[in-house]
């Protein structure tokens, strides 16, 4: 399924856990480092550096880019440690993440609530991941190297849904799928 | 008496971050090859099939494989009659981790003051070295980038002696379930039994040299690392988590004699991308 953003509630409602997805057009990279800085900037009622609204956070620091390159490598990094940051995030209106790991029952509980969507992309695959990414700048937060604030512009950028509205979860679904028991 | 260079030790070191970081081992590609064989999810086969496409495209592009190209941990077998000449050893390496990680396009990833400010050093040093003297004058260098996300996915617990071969194969059973799609499987699980904690700690990243799958050449070491093997596999993790038969590649046990009072086990996840490069100066 081909999916563009910024993402709709219909959008949205179409997706299930374990739907293989492609992401054409603007994704926004944070971690750890810059959602401290979000939720810093939110407890001071100050606004945030970019619109969440309908929007995919991605959690990456890539690595840097070579000349003529946009990017570096830019898989995804273990998304479970930004769940702290995360309901409020989705309190702003943001729609999507991107990363690896499974969420925490509180960060599930706030997508079903907030009508949004947990993506995984391949881990460790960061030089094909790369190859969908058409441009790459800084938008905020220049001081953190890697973990700086950055929005991409992506063509065909390949995810799994893990976490869909529904309250389905591809990990547990697979993992239940395929668990043997020790005397089978 | 031999004498070695510190700008030799540095040029080998930034060479071998960069190899390391692009080209994935022949022996990680031979066993992801197997895991996609012996795979039966669908979803699993797929995901192995990304996996081994990024291990090509790094190779061609000259891209790093992963962009957390790790912090560096540096293993040193160093002949007692070598004489490292023209600066210091340690420096030199980390000079090599700086030259590589700026001349490869490689992440800095390594911040100071963990607890607190976490300052980002900017060159991926401090490196953390290992240094083993052995007999000869040739100075072996490993470079090992570790990633951030399987390293995260460490373990180590003093078990009473009295939980035995079953209360290890549990206890790394379990670390393997806990630790779920984070360490982005399929992974090498390395194990460390014995010795004291920093010892045990060690020999369970060391387990992660060991050619993808080689076994350990102790027969009775050998065959419990096939069990807590075919048990991993049993837990349906599969690659990246989405479910499957293949949730490790291998698990490389190593052992240390220990107290009569503890039995140590430590665990040390390597992700798919298990990288190492090693040059004998």
């Amino acid at each position: 399924m081909k999916i563009t953003t910024p993402l709709t509630d219909d959008v949205i409602g179409q997706l299930h856990a374990g739907d293989n997805v492609t992401i054409t057009g603007t994704i926004y990279v944070a971690r750890d480092a810059a959602h401290k800085r979000f939720v810093e900037a939110l407890d001071r009622g100050e606004p945030l550096p970019f619109d969440p609204r309908g929007q995919i956070i991605y959690y990456m620091a890539p690595s840097p880019a070579p000349p003529g390159k946009p990017i570096g490598s830019a898989g995804p990094t273990t998304s479970g440690r930004m769940d702290p940051y995360t309901p409020r995030l989705l309190e702003q209106g943001l729609k999507g993440m991107i990363g690896k790991g499974n969420r925490g029952p509180e960060v599930r509980e706030a997508l079903k609530k907030h009508k949004a969507v947990y993506f995984a992309a391949i881990g460790g695959a960061g030089a094909l991941i790369a190859n969908s990414i058409r441009k790459a700048e800084v938008i905020a937060y220049e001081d953190l190297g890697p973990e700086a604030l950055l929005r991409l512009e992506v063509e065909a950028f390949p995810v799994i849904v893990v976490n869909d509205i529904y309250g389905g979860d591809a990990y547990e679904e697979g993992k239940r799928k395929y668990k043997m028991a020790n005397d089978q | 008496m031999r004498e070695i260079s510190c700008q030799e030790i540095t040029d080998t070191v930034a060479r071998l971050c960069i190899e390391a970081n692009y080209y994935l081992g022949d022996d990680v590609l031979e066993a992801l090859r197997q895991a996609r064989e012996n795979e039966v999810s669908p979803v699993g086969r797929e995901v192995l099939d990304q996996i081994l496409e990024n291990a090509n495209i790094a190779r061609q592009e000259k891209t790093p494989l992963c962009q957390d190209t790790g912090m560096t941990a540096v293993f040193l077998e160093l002949g007692q009659d070598v004489h490292i000449v023209g600066g210091g050893l340690y420096e030199a390496i980390n000079e090599g981790v700086r030259k590589g990680y700026r001349e490869g396009y490689l992440r800095k990833s390594v911040v100071d003051r963990p607890f607190s400010a976490r300052i980002n050093t900017k060159d991926n040093t401090p490196a953390v070295i290992h240094t083993d003297i052995v007999p000869g004058d040739k100075l072996k260098i490993t470079v090992c980038p570790k990633g951030g996300g399987s390293e995260n996915m460490s373990y180590l617990e003093m078990l009473s002696p009295a939980a035995g071969r079953q209360g290890v194969i549990d206890f790394v059973v379990d670390c393997v379930d806990r630790s779920g799609a984070n360490p982005c499987p399929p992974i090498i699980v390395g194990v460390g039994i014995g010795g004291t904690t920093d010892q045990t700690a060690l020999i369970a990243k060391k387990a992660l040299l060991r050619p993808v799958g080689q076994p350990n050449p102790d027969p009775e070491v050998a065959e419990l690392e096939a069990e807590i093997l075919e048990r991993v596999n049993r837990l349906g993790i599969g690659p990246q988590g989405f479910g499957g038969r293949v949730t490790a590649l291998a698990v490389h046990v190593e052992t240390f004699p220990c107290h009569i009072a503890s039995l140590p086990v430590a665990v040390n996840i390597q992700c798919h991308s298990a990288r190492h490069k090693e040059a004998i100066l």
